[in-house]
């Protein structure tokens, strides 16, 4: 198939940017999202053009690299996949397709498509861990039993791939859904227990100051992410929050 | 040639690691705070490592290509992680764990550091949890496991199909608790270019920041190189886009001997080549061999009508099916070793039963498993006499809880429902055993430089067996590296800081920038993508999952014709000081084009067949791989004297005074 491509162009951060028209013709059903964008930049190299610079890794859906605004939606118009898991099946002959990159100031544009996710690291690094050294002699993985419901929402919370599908989706660009997947899959753990208070003021500290909006309970996060975090997610953070403001 | 010192500690082999422990040289705590370690990779091993080492004391530099240590390539394995921890009552241990990766490996690993592989897995498991990784567990509220290839125990340890997340997940949260502290300094899109040697020992490297441009130079008094393996050579391979080999190869041209770069495993079950233009290939999980047959027609006529659409596998009855691993390995069926495996599906393919449109695939069907689980389910319920369609539905769910997220992602990739129609797989590189020659303290033959992981060549031997990988990352990371390197670092107590403003640091830079410089001089017409399809071509026809002297020799010249090409008409567009995808690929590619070379001639100059390596020349009559202990009972450990054709062969011999050697049968 045949389609035409309107495409966000920004040199550095400091460009303004603005968007280019290409063409690609060839496009197989069965070829990725991202794999359509290859045959373009190499079409690109042979005229001597700069090729579209974009993240992307393990093409399989979990490194959490990949991002793309694709005609308005994060990962594109299919559900529950990144772009890398995006199939050109999923357009037809003729389409046109707008790419830009996810859009938040707390994520600015390096060059092109590639945006600078660091402050998710940083709302880690403030508190997404459990205090323990490496000894070899904690205590037995069985010494704990840990219920299987709880285990299971702490795995759910856990899958989250950190792509920022969320921030981009959400009229006000918060993050609340990642930072709420993190303090979740620790605080449902006998193990996360002990600094859950601290982690989660930690945690949201961090999350204002990187400038990130509010949450307004839209749901858009939730329904774009795609890996499927759960809204149940901020409102466990919303509690544990709370909790943790009045203890102090 | 000479002959290497694994420095294997002597005694008995379960106390070994023990003693070694005791005897080293260890850094107190007030000096560890004046020594500097940079580590490479931030996956599995790069991550445990650093966050265990900045615990410890030491200051931690950090580097990886990614946009987030998080993003590492461990990050997609699916299936599981191996712990000796018996807790399924089926008589594992220690012995047997170390036992069964020796097998698997056939005999071309190190006894000693395997059995402490399987010493400190328990260790790995108990920590994972105390950081709070989401393993699997049962209704009672204890941990789950499950059986992987090549064993006849349940050990492994698991997250659904997303284990290697949950571990990394794990290992990077240790490293941001590092790095709230100011322990670990993490680098961040950037990518190791060279090695520093001063006096001979290793002490900084050369990196390129990915968004600026700017070459750099960071000093440490031992650099740790944890940066995965080199599947990528074959261009499709499971591994991430990005994974690549040059931190290994640039300490190899330094004086890093390099062993057993042909040892590469090719993993039965992923999903088919679809087009030229794809770019990589997806991996289903060795766990769905716990509950998938794997299968082709039994007659011909009936592959060809599938191949040409006019059947439906589906279609079939079970008497014109064959179960070719349960007919061929009765004793472990659908769960005999990796290798074995790819090499049945490619024999069937050979042999005209290939069921896709290019006759390049075999099937792996769920049906039978979810007729077993929807019964049991049924009848645990209550439903003593469920009918078909309950059977069905019942046994899709258990199923689904199992692997769920694998079956998503092959429907999303083929378009085909697998709970409905068997799911099409062919072999694919997955992972390379060899890699940067070690001893038993991790250290390669550049004092001061280690290898951790997929990066080194130790623990596997000629193939690994599933749910190893994650195994030995942590446990180099947690367990090992960070006590055998203070061996090294108490001479350097007194050292103090290392300079970069130092002629060796001066030069390693010059080189770089001349480099990146003659790669975009070349000025061509071809894009690095075509140079990197026509070297994985070469590879896969000519090195691939069976090989013989012939190809392996015609391989070693087109290898170096493509080299010289690539270099006189390669394009690189784009500027030096800026995000340049194109020439990040460029100096990937142009490593790649190097190793590809030493690759064939390691593979050419093994005349024997062992795991993963099989040369044709070298078989039983059964078709099996017949091992010369008395000749090849060694690694081969390369040293660079200008072109990898001209590498220098040196030898370790392999001891095996715990495990008798055999030949491997699981039948």
């Amino acid at each position: 198939m045949k389609l035409n491509l309107k495409i966000w162009r920004q040199e550095d951060a400091q460009d303004k940017g603005g968007f280019q028209k290409y063409t690609v013709d060839g496009i197989d059903g069965d070829m990725s999202f991202l794999e359509m964008l290859d045959v373009l930049n190499n079409t690109l190299v042979e005229e001597g053009v700069d090729p579209i610079e974009f993240d992307h890794d393990c093409r399989e859906g979990i490194c959490g690299s990949c991002s793309l605004q694709i005609n308005g939606e994060p990962h594109g118009p299919d559900r529950r996949v990144t772009t890398c898991q995006l199939h050109m099946r999923k357009f037809k002959d003729g389409d046109d397709i707008v790419i830009e990159p996810f859009r938040a100031t707390a994520f600015p544009v390096i060059k092109d498509l590639v945006i600078d996710r660091s402050a998710f690291d940083r709302i880690q690094h403030a508190g997404g861990y459990i205090s323990v050294n490496t000894s070899g002699n904690t205590q037995d993985a069985n010494s704990i039993p840990i219920e299987k419901d709880n285990a299971d929402d702490s795995f759910y919370a856990a899958t989250c791939i950190g792509c920022g599908a969320c921030v981009a989706a959400c009229k006000n660009a918060s993050a609340m859904l990642f930072t709420a997947a993190k303090v979740s899959q620790f605080a449902l753990l006998p193990q996360g227990e002990v600094e859950a208070h601290e982690r989660v003021l930690s945690m949201v500290d961090q999350m204002d100051k990187e400038g990130f909006g509010n949450c307004t309970n839209t749901g858009a996060c939730e329904i774009e992410c795609p890996k499927g975090i759960s809204l149940e997610n901020i409102a466990r953070m919303n509690r544990e929050y709370l909790g943790a403001s009045f203890s102090g | 040639m000479t002959v290497l010192d694994s420095k294997v500690p002597e005694g008995p082999i379960e106390k070994k690691w023990t003693k070694h422990k005791n005897e080293i040289n260890l850094v107190n705590p007030a000096n560890k705070r004046n020594i500097d370690i940079i580590v490479v990779g931030t996956g599995l091993a790069g991550g445990s490592s650093a966050a265990t080492l900045a615990e410890l004391g030491y200051n931690v530099k950090t580097f990886c290509f990614q946009d987030s240590p998080r993003r590492a390539h461990s990050i997609a394995a699916q299936g599981g992680i191996n712990a000796s921890k018996n807790y399924q009552g089926d008589g594992d241990s220690d012995y047997r764990l170390f036992y069964d990766t020796v097998k698997g490996g056939d005999y071309r690993s190190r006894e000693g550091n395997v059995y402490r592989l399987a010493e400190v897995s328990s260790n790995i498991i108990d920590q994972c949890v105390a950081q709070g990784v989401p393993f699997a567990r049962e209704y009672g509220g204890l941990l789950d496991n499950r059986s992987f290839g090549g064993v006849l125990v349940s050990r492994t340890f698991y997250a659904k199909g997303q284990t290697g997340q949950q571990l990394l997940l794990g290992a990077y949260s240790a490293m941001n608790r590092q790095i709230n502290r100011g322990k670990i300094q993490s680098f961040n899109r950037h990518e190791m270019m060279d090695l520093v040697l001063v006096d001979g020992k290793a002490r900084g490297i050369i990196a390129r920041d990915l968004v600026t441009g700017e070459i750099e130079r960071h000093s440490a008094h031992a650099v740790v190189l944890a940066s995965g393996g080199y599947g990528n050579v074959f261009y499709l391979s499971t591994n991430a886009m990005g994974s690549n080999v040059m931190a290994a190869w640039r300490a190899h041209k330094k004086g890093a001997f390099f062993a057993n770069p042909c040892f590469t495993q090719i993993h039965p079950t992923c999903i088919p080549v679809s087009g030229d233009l794809q770019s990589k290939l997806t991996l289903m999980s060795e766990s769905l061999r716990n509950d998938g047959r794997i299968w082709v027609p039994k007659h011909i006529k009936d592959a060809e009508a599938i191949r040409e659409g006019k059947l439906k596998p589906t279609e079939l009855s079970e008497e014109d099916r064959d179960y070719y691993l349960e007919r061929r390995y009765p004793a472990f069926g659908n769960l005999v070793p990796r290798d074995v495996a790819s090499r049945a599906a490619k024999e069937r393919c050979d042999e005209g039963y290939g069921v896709n449109r290019t006759g390049q695939a075999v099937y792996l069907d769920f049906k039978a498993a979810i007729e077993r689980y929807g019964k049991e389910k049924a009848f645990t319920s209550g439903h003593k006499n469920p009918g078909e369609e309950e059977i069905i539905k019942l046994g899709e769910e258990v199923v689904e809880s199992k692997y769920g997220n694998l079956f998503e992602m092959y429907e999303k990739i083929t378009d085909q429902n697998p709970y409905k129609t068997p799911m099409m797989i062919f072999p694919a590189v997955h992972y390379t055993m060899g890699g940067l020659w070690v001893d038993y303290n991790l250290m390669t033959t550049i004092p001061g430089c280690y290898a951790t992981g997929e990066a080194n060549f130790s623990d596997h031997g000629a193939n690994r067996l599933g749910a190893s990988a994650l195994m030995q990352g942590l446990a180099d990371g947690y367990f090992v590296l960070p006590y055998t390197i203070g061996d090294y670092l108490a001479d350097d107590i007194r050292t103090g800081r290392i300079s970069t403003d130092t002629e060796e640091f001066e030069k390693a830079e010059k080189e770089v920038k001349e480099r990146v410089q003659k790669l975009f001089d070349a000025k061509g017409k071809n894009p690095v993508d075509y140079y990197h399809k026509k070297l994985g071509k070469i590879m896969w026809d000519k090195c691939g999952m069976s090989r013989n002297g012939k190809d392996l020799k015609e391989a070693l010249e087109e290898i170096k014709e493509l080299r010289d090409d690539f270099w006189a008409n390669v394009r690189v567009t784009g500027k030096q000081g800026t995000k340049n995808a194109e020439l990040e690929k460029a100096g990937r590619v142009a490593d790649f084009l190097e190793l590809g070379e030493l690759f064939a001639k390691d593979a050419l100059e093994r005349n024997e067949s062992c795991g993963g390596h099989f040369r044709e020349e070298y078989q039983t009559e059964d078709g099996e791989a017949l091992r010369d202990d008395e000749n090849y009972r060694f690694v081969s450990a390369w040293e660079y004297v200008g072109n990898p054709r001209d590498a220098k062969l040196h030898k370790e011999e392999l001891i095996f005074e715990n495990i008798e050697l055999k030949t491997r049968s699981y039948k």
